[in-house]
């Protein structure tokens, strides 16, 4: 089916625009508006049981989505250009916030990643890197002649590595990461050659017994030791893995049902409504409900990719492109964390898990990816 | 577009939908593989995934079954089970022990002795999750300050549990005993999984002889547990069975009068009714209030119980021992009778004093001067010491012995009393194998009046008397009279037939209870002192037993005149001609018989065989204590 799906919109791209619908009019693509919905609508169903049956965290989450969608609806209407434009500016203000963390951040949970403005508000700079790097890296390549040569690729690094060192330092490992994946996912779509990729990849295998000694601290190489090992501390630092995978386990391949979950309802399931919420949903829906959220998310990434694809300028193809991958990484860490494949951090599900800054970063996102899909010059065809 | 007009932007478009296309794989790819490791996990194995997830929530849990109560023959209760709300702390859940114990005790009040039996419950072998009590008897005042502060309190909860109470505290101590925390003695003795969910069992008295038909058979719930053990919803339940009502032979109004006629003397009283062996009252004073043990009694009070020199905890009724004095010479007249060692014609000269051949030795009557020529009847009436000496002499000790032991006396006799003690029935084989020495003739001589290494209990002291109450039968006594409300329980009892007692000579009952009579009713008798009124027939035989003997040793130490006091004793029953009730009293220190023992075996027959005052109801029993009075352990 996808594969049928797939050829009609790689060869009709503009297949909706040309009604010129209120879709097209409102800068919306309806593929990925239909598909986002879909995982949203999933999400608030099983966050519903996953919170004890609260409307309240039901409704504060739909508050959340709302603001979400005001967001992409409102980056949906602005130009390319003008994304282009102010790249470079965001990308610098975001970096001078990460110094100004560094120096000026409010501490909490023994990391330094939030900066106070008095009397205004209070935010993650590391939060908004995480649209200011793939918008910077694309600014960048777009300018250059593709694929890139060895300053390209050298200048990319440097843009890439400074904003994620100062995120490691907060210390915020798992966002640094993530931050530093959406920049080299734009290098990788601008054509970095294999033998480099393959370099690179070899030379972090080759540099982790040093990262594992020097760089990572002792309650992040627990969270790998627990992964590898769960039974070794099964009611400390294993419980949270033992449980999510007795829950996922224990769902089947029906589930247990809407509501039935015992894992969560009966406080097994540690952080149940937020970063394991698919665990609940694997406990409730069973094989058959994650195989619709993965390929429900799996959909979104190639819907966001066709959009690069078919996007007019280097800069957006890289951009768009960026951003799905961006998106797709987060779903395969919480997913994998969840299952167990991967250690314990503190991911979100996408547009799932209970909590307002990621959907809203998310859906700002989707909204450059629509405003990139919608805004279209006359020249080609 | 002026920025892309150098570049070939046709490549690099297809360069990007390349990367794109194999990026797209690589999202396939990485998801089917999510997908496998679900697939693992959720079909290939779900099995044990499910095993581990019940695991988790379900526990089976032990239902504990309601203790059996216990009535008196008149259906009065005994041994109830009330709802008392308690504290408990669910260790699991505290963190710091030491902060919250300050904290409850700011809310309720909770004393030293409190904690510390807490901290020993804690320390004592528990389920996980078993909540560990800290007080008992909460007020309403003290539930509501805790309902409000609860959330601050984590770990801390109110539990209602039926809790074993005796409504008339000291007045029954001795015949039921009392429950108690299992500790870890009664672990090794009881069936773990019978007493998964018991927290009681009995300790001494009846709870412990009955306890297995009190106890019951346990239940087993299948709950769900949250992470934090709390009990979510019962799955499934198999209800426990509830132990057995037991209805026992005791009237509680006699045992009250009992009491009564005891006042704050120490002894013992046993009363049997001949006809069945049912005991109708066994008290001994002073005794002590059960529902302080049930709960755990601290160590202060403990202490001044186990300490005290009245021994309020020692059941002087079965296990004290005491010389029986001159109330065995009913059984040696039958003896001496039924042997032919005397006959009824036989008279004795008492000077006073006797005097065995061939020796210096002399050996005293209690009445300086004697009571001249006598008869057996006369010897019994009067209790001429000369005349038994004389007896025992002619008779010999192992004859004596083997009629002392047809009835009852040198075994435990009851069927239903724990540790009932056997007293001592002395022989040469006795003497040479516990003293060490061989039988001197007068060892015989002192036997024949009840002194010397003879011991008795007034439990078997009573059991004699309603054997030649009943001429001859001997039927054990026994507590028990009917289960759950009137179900015979002969099977419950242990299987002990003695055969009736038979005497050559029918007759000679009849002569010695004619004797035993003319000790009460006789202007001569021993007992005469109790007569006035007396509007039946009353059989009795008056004995002191001197303090300073063998048995002696237990109370002697102490330095008090009062304590080296004969004990008085008197056996009895009535009417004599269809006795209804036999009984033995003992009054430690009381002096002679006559004077302290009798006059309290007077009142129970009077109340037994005239009836009972009418005012006499359940309420009118001091004893039965009401809630106000309740224990604060």
């Amino acid at each position: 089916m996808s594969k049928e799906f797939v050829r009609q919109m790689a060869l009709d791209p503009d297949h909706f625009e040309r009604r010129r619908s209120l879709m097209g009019r409102m800068h919306l693509d309806p593929w990925l508006l239909l598909l986002l919905l879909g995982v949203m609508g999933f999400g608030l169903v099983v966050l519903f049981s996953a919170s004890e049956n609260s409307v309240a965290a039901v409704e504060a989450q739909l508050v959340r989505m709302g603001v979400a969608f005001v967001v992409m609806l409102f980056f949906a209407q602005l130009d390319p250009l003008l994304y282009r434009r102010w790249s470079p500016l965001l990308y610098l203000a975001g970096t001078l916030a990460l110094l100004a963390v560094m120096f000026f951040g409010v501490q909490s949970g023994g990391a330094q990643r939030w900066l106070d403005i008095p009397g205004v508000t209070r935010f993650q700079p590391s939060e908004l890197m995480k649209v200011g790097v793939p918008l910077m890296t694309a600014w960048y390549l777009s300018r250059q002649h593709l694929p890139p040569r060895a300053m390209a690729i050298l200048g990319t690094v440097v843009l890439i590595a400074v904003p994620s060192a100062l995120i490691a330092n907060q210390p915020d490992l798992g966002t640094s990461l993530l931050v530093a994946a959406s920049g080299l996912f734009v290098l990788f779509l601008a054509g970095l050659s294999w033998k480099l990729i393959t370099a690179m990849v070899m030379l972090a295998g080759l540099s982790a017994p040093a990262i594992w000694l020097y760089v990572m601290r002792d309650y992040q190489k627990e969270r790998i030791l627990t992964l590898l090992n769960p039974g070794s501390d099964p009611l400390g630092a294993g419980w949270n893995i033992t449980q999510s995978k007795t829950a996922i386990g224990s769902g089947g391949m029906h589930g247990k049902g809407w509501g039935e979950s015992t894992q969560a309802s009966l406080d097994f399931l540690p952080e149940s409504h937020t970063d394991f919420i698919v665990a609940v949903l694997a406990e409730e829906f069973g094989f058959i409900g994650v195989t619709i959220l993965l390929t429900l998310y799996a959909l979104i990434v190639i819907r966001g990719l066709f959009i690069a694809s078919a996007a007019q300028s280097s800069f957006s193809r890289l951009l768009a492109g960026g951003i799905t991958l961006t998106f797709f990484i987060y779903v395969l860490v919480n997913v994998s964390m969840v299952s167990g494949l991967m250690p314990v951090v503190g991911v979100p599900l996408p547009l799932v898990s209970f909590g307002g800054t990621s959907i809203v970063t998310l859906m700002l996102g989707f909204g450059i990816l629509m405003a990139i899909h919608t805004h279209r010059r006359m020249l080609e065809s | 577009m002026h920025w892309g007009t150098l570049r070939d932007t046709v490549q690099e478009k297809q360069l990007f939908q390349t990367r794109a296309f194999v990026a797209i794989l690589g999202v396939v790819v990485i998801t089917l593989s999510l997908l496998g490791r679900f697939y693992y996990l959720q079909v290939i194995a779900h099995e044990t995934y499910t095993t581990l997830s019940d695991r988790n929530r379900v526990q089976v849990q032990p239902v504990s079954p309601t203790r059996g109560l216990i009535y008196d023959r008149n259906g009065v209760l005994l041994a109830e089970n009330r709802p008392v709300f308690s504290l408990t702390i669910l260790p699991e859940r505290v963190e710091d022990m030491e902060a919250l114990l300050a904290d409850v005790q700011k809310i309720v009040d909770v004393r030293e002795a409190d904690i510390e039996n807490f901290r020993q419950r804690l320390n004592e072998r528990r389920r996980p999750f078993e909540a560990v009590a800290l007080r008992y008897h909460l007020t309403e005042d003290e539930m509501a300050r805790l309902a409000v502060n609860r959330h601050r309190l984590p770990g801390v909860e109110t539990d209602a549990r039926l809790v074993r109470y005796y409504p008339y505290g000291k007045l029954t101590s001795h015949v039921l005993g009392y429950v108690g925390r299992i500790n870890k003695q009664d672990m090794q003795r009881l069936d773990p999984v019978r007493y998964a969910g018991t927290h009681y069992t009995g300790k001494t008295g009846l709870e412990r002889v009955y306890e297995d038909e009190l106890h019951g058979d346990v239940g087993y719930q299948n709950v769900e547990t949250n992470a934090r053990g709390r009990v979510m919803r019962v799955l499934e339940r198999e209800d426990p069975e509830p132990g057995r009502d037991l209805t026992i032979n005791l009237d509680i109004r006699l045992q009250h009068i009992a009491q009564q006629a005891m006042g704050d003397k120490r002894g013992a009283i046993v009363a049997i009714n001949p006809e069945t062996g049912g005991i109708l009252a066994q008290l001994s004073t002073p005794g002590f209030d059960t529902n302080k043990f049930v709960t755990g009694i601290d160590h202060e009070s403990y202490a001044n119980l186990r300490d005290s020199l009245d021994t309020p905890l020692f059941n002087r009724a079965t296990r004290g021992q005491y010389p029986p004095g001159s109330t065995v010479k009913p059984f040696l007249a039958l003896a001496g009778l039924d042997s032919d060692t005397v006959t009824k014609s036989r008279v004795v000269h008492d000077p006073g004093y006797y005097q065995l051949p061939n020796s210096s030795q002399v050996f005293r009557n209690w009445k300086r001067g004697g009571h001249g020529d006598t008869t057996l009847s006369d010897a019994i009436t009067l209790s001429s010491d000369t005349y038994f000496y004389d007896m025992a002499h002619n008779m010999g000790v192992t004859m004596m012995a083997d009629y002392l032991r047809g009835f009852g006396f040198g075994s435990a006799t009851s069927l239903d009393v724990r540790d009932e003690r056997s007293g001592i029935l002395p022989t040469p084989e006795w003497k040479r194998r516990v003293q060490g020495e061989v039988w001197y003739p007068g060892d015989s001589v002192n036997m024949g009046i009840g002194q010397g290494y003879f011991l008795s209990t007034p439990m078997q002291l009573a059991a004699a008397t309603s054997v030649i109450a009943s001429r001859g039968d001997r039927l054990a006594p026994r507590h028990l009279r009917s289960v759950d409300g009137g179900l015979p329980a002969h099977h419950l009892l242990p299987d002990v037939v003695r055969p009736p007692l038979e005497l050559g000579r029918e007759s000679d009952w009849e002569y010695v209870i004619n004797a035993m009579v003319d000790v009460v009713h006789s202007s001569e008798g021993t007992a005469r002192g109790i007569n006035r009124g007396l509007e039946y027939k009353m059989a009795g035989k008056t004995g002191t037993s001197q303090v300073f003997s063998l048995d002696g040793g237990e109370y002697d130490e102490d330095e008090l005149k009062e304590r080296m006091k004969d004990h008085g004793l008197f056996i009895a029953f009535a009417p004599a001609g269809d006795p209804k009730i036999a009984v033995s009293v003992l009054v430690e220190n009381g002096g002679s018989g006559s004077s302290s023992a009798a006059p309290v075996a007077r009142q129970i027959m009077d109340a037994w065989i005239n009836g009972f005052p009418e005012v006499m109801t359940e309420q009118a029993i001091p004893g039965a204590m009401q809630e106000s009075e309740l224990p604060d352990e």
